[in-house]
């Protein structure tokens, strides 16, 4: 189901001349209203008025991750607090997140672009959509939620866990389409089928699944096992949160809404802006956002972008799959976690040696996080309920600050491998296809 | 009256407690009493051995943890009730046990038992004013 014809079927030339007049507006406003973007410029040697068209988008300089945090937490805002209605953030690095703000007309847009992710994904206002997004600063829950309202469906806001109980809501109030991470919909599938409840019999006909990168042979899994068609949706909270693009029913690359957010990829190396069907870097900039707008917004995220017309319609350039990563983020249950900031919490605890792993896997299809730590001399003790309190104590500290369950495992010295260079901190034993 | 033990750091994992055995053996030391006590993750080896010092440096250079610590040696009757008495008259005092274990001398008729406490100066006060039996530490290195 298209959402809104006029914008997602707009004639791509049209489509240039509101981007460019869009982008204009959007540097002008960053250039008078927030002073990190000013300097960049001015550093650039850019004024607004050298922007004319999308063209002109490569004399811009680039955003990055650490813009954000060092002008934490709202430093980057275009507009006073009076005018900000919802704050957003992502999960800390060491301790401090990246914070991000909407007006009410950027809640608006929001809505709107997930009230097309949702129409995407083949539901419209007759659908029930049970959200098991988690509610909170994370902007899945509310960013679904607000979509799903706007295109006139019934949502059932009932939050991520407790899987029992979303197989007895789906079962009960028959929702028709979920929405939740990829390997969280592939955990409720598995314990339905442990229940005996085959979910394929059930009203279930659609599943949005995003957050986390995911595979055609993981879509395929669910896909037969919930007897749903399974859609990739995209998404940061930089950008706006869900809603940056979505899959259509082709599955053919995510709808980028690029009245709205304008993609570019680019070399990560050289930052030369690369041409379609090539992969790099993704990069975007907002053209509608007031409260937070974005410049070159570095995702870190590696994809490519295509610009072959779609068979469902919409005209929008297509981005593909998230195939990796250009930092060290990794992305655990739909939550960033970057290795510093497990470090920072290690490091606080006296007496452990700097060497750790992390260990990423997938156990009964949700991932599994544990933190190796290497034990001394110091926090050795001949009683096992010490080391016990040691791992339960680093788990909570850990776990505080990713929001994420995490099991301490206590190793002998030197028994993690070192390293020439660079040090391996994360040991990545999820399928990778 | 105060033992030295010997305490490793121990990932679970085949052929570690091997290693220990293999590096003390090799140098001559000899085991008079062990207990090994184990979670799912990591174990902690618990040992008496002839040549304390000798058996930390072996241990240590072979890369492994290891800690001293004063347990209490105690000869237990070994007989029904024997390790009862004994208990009591730690429990007497309200003394708290970490740890123990036993094993049982071959030249004697006594078991011995080794226990860990928080406060061992009253530990021992408490055994000896009960007319408890608490080894000395050449007792033990030379059982």
């Amino acid at each position: 189901m298209i959402w809104n014809k006029e914008a997602e079927c707009m004639p791509v030339e049209q489509r240039r001349e509101l981007q460019s007049a869009l982008l204009q507006k959007t540097v002008r406003r960053c250039y008078e209203k927030v002073p990190v973007y000013r300097k960049k410029f001015d550093e650039a040697g850019i004024k607004p008025e050298d922007i004319r068209s999308v063209d002109d988008i490569k004399y811009l300089p680039f955003t990055t991750r650490e813009d954000l945090i060092e002008n934490y937490p709202f430093g980057m805002f275009a507009v006073p607090m009076e005018e900000i209605v919802r704050i957003h953030s992502s999960s800390g690095t060491t301790g401090k997140p990246k914070v991000v703000g909407y007006t009410k007309n950027d809640i608006n847009v929001w809505a709107e672009v997930m009230a097309r992710t949702i129409g995407c994904g083949g539901a419209g206002k007759n659908d029930i959509v049970q959200n098991a997004y988690g509610y909170g600063l994370f902007t899945g829950g509310l960013g679904i939620h607000y979509g799903a309202e706007k295109i006139g469906a019934t949502v059932i806001p009932i939050s991520g866990g407790n899987t029992k109980r979303q197989i007895m809501v789906m079962q009960d109030f028959g929702s028709t389409m979920l929405a939740c991470t990829p390997s969280y919909a592939l955990y409720i599938a598995d314990t339905a089928a442990e229940m005996g409840v085959d979910i394929r019999k059930l009203p279930l006909k659609y599943g949005i699944f995003g957050a986390e990168p995911w595979t055609d042979s993981l879509r395929k899994e669910i896909e037969e096992k919930m007897g749903i068609r399974a859609t990739d949706i995209y998404g940061l909270s930089e950008i706006i949160g869900p809603g940056v693009s979505s899959e259509c029913e082709v599955q053919n690359g995510l709808h980028v809404f690029d009245d709205h957010f304008l993609p570019e990829v680019i070399d990560p190396n050289t930052l030369e802006v690369l041409p379609p069907n090539t992969p790099g870097e993704l990069v975007f900039t907002s053209l509608t956002k007031e409260a937070f707008p974005i410049i070159r917004y570095r995702t870190r995220d590696l994809s490519m972008l295509m610009i072959d017309p779609c068979p469902c319609g919409r005209t929008h350039f297509r981005m593909g799959r998230i195939t990796g990563r250009t930092d060290d983020m990794l992305i655990i249950r739909g939550v960033n976690v970057f290795p510093s900031q497990i470090e920072s919490v290690l490091l606080g605890v006296e007496g452990i040696a700097p060497h750790y792993l992390i260990v990423v896997d997938r156990v009964d299809s949700l991932d599994s996080l544990e933190v190796w730590v290497e034990v001394s001399e110091k926090v050795f003790s001949d009683e096992i309920k010490v080391l016990e309190a040691l791992e339960k104590r680093i788990e909570r500290e850990i776990e505080s600050v990713l929001g994420l369950s995490v099991a301490v495992r206590l190793k002998e010295p030197k028994t993690i491998e070192r390293s020439e260079g660079k040090a391996k901190r994360v040991l990545d034993k999820r399928p990778k296809t | 009256m105060k033992v030295k033990q010997l305490s490793i750091f121990l990932e679970n994992q085949s052929g570690r407690l091997a290693e220990v055995a293999g590096a003390l053996g090799s140098e001559g030391i000899n085991i008079r009493a062990l207990s090994l006590a184990d979670t799912s993750g990591f174990g902690i080896l618990r040992l008496i051995v002839n040549d304390i010092a000798k058996a930390r440096k072996v241990l240590q250079d072979k890369g492994f943890i290891v800690k001293e610590t004063d347990v209490i040696a105690v000869e237990v009757p070994d007989c029904p009730g024997g390790l009862a008495s004994v208990l009591n008259a730690l429990a007497a005092e309200k003394i708290n046990i970490e740890y123990m274990y036993a094993f049982v001398e071959k030249s004697s008729k006594d078991a011995i038992v080794i226990f860990r406490i928080e406060n061992i100066d009253e530990g021992i006060r408490a055994l000896l004013s009960k007319g408890i039996n608490v080894l000395t530490a050449e007792q033990v290195y030379a059982l």
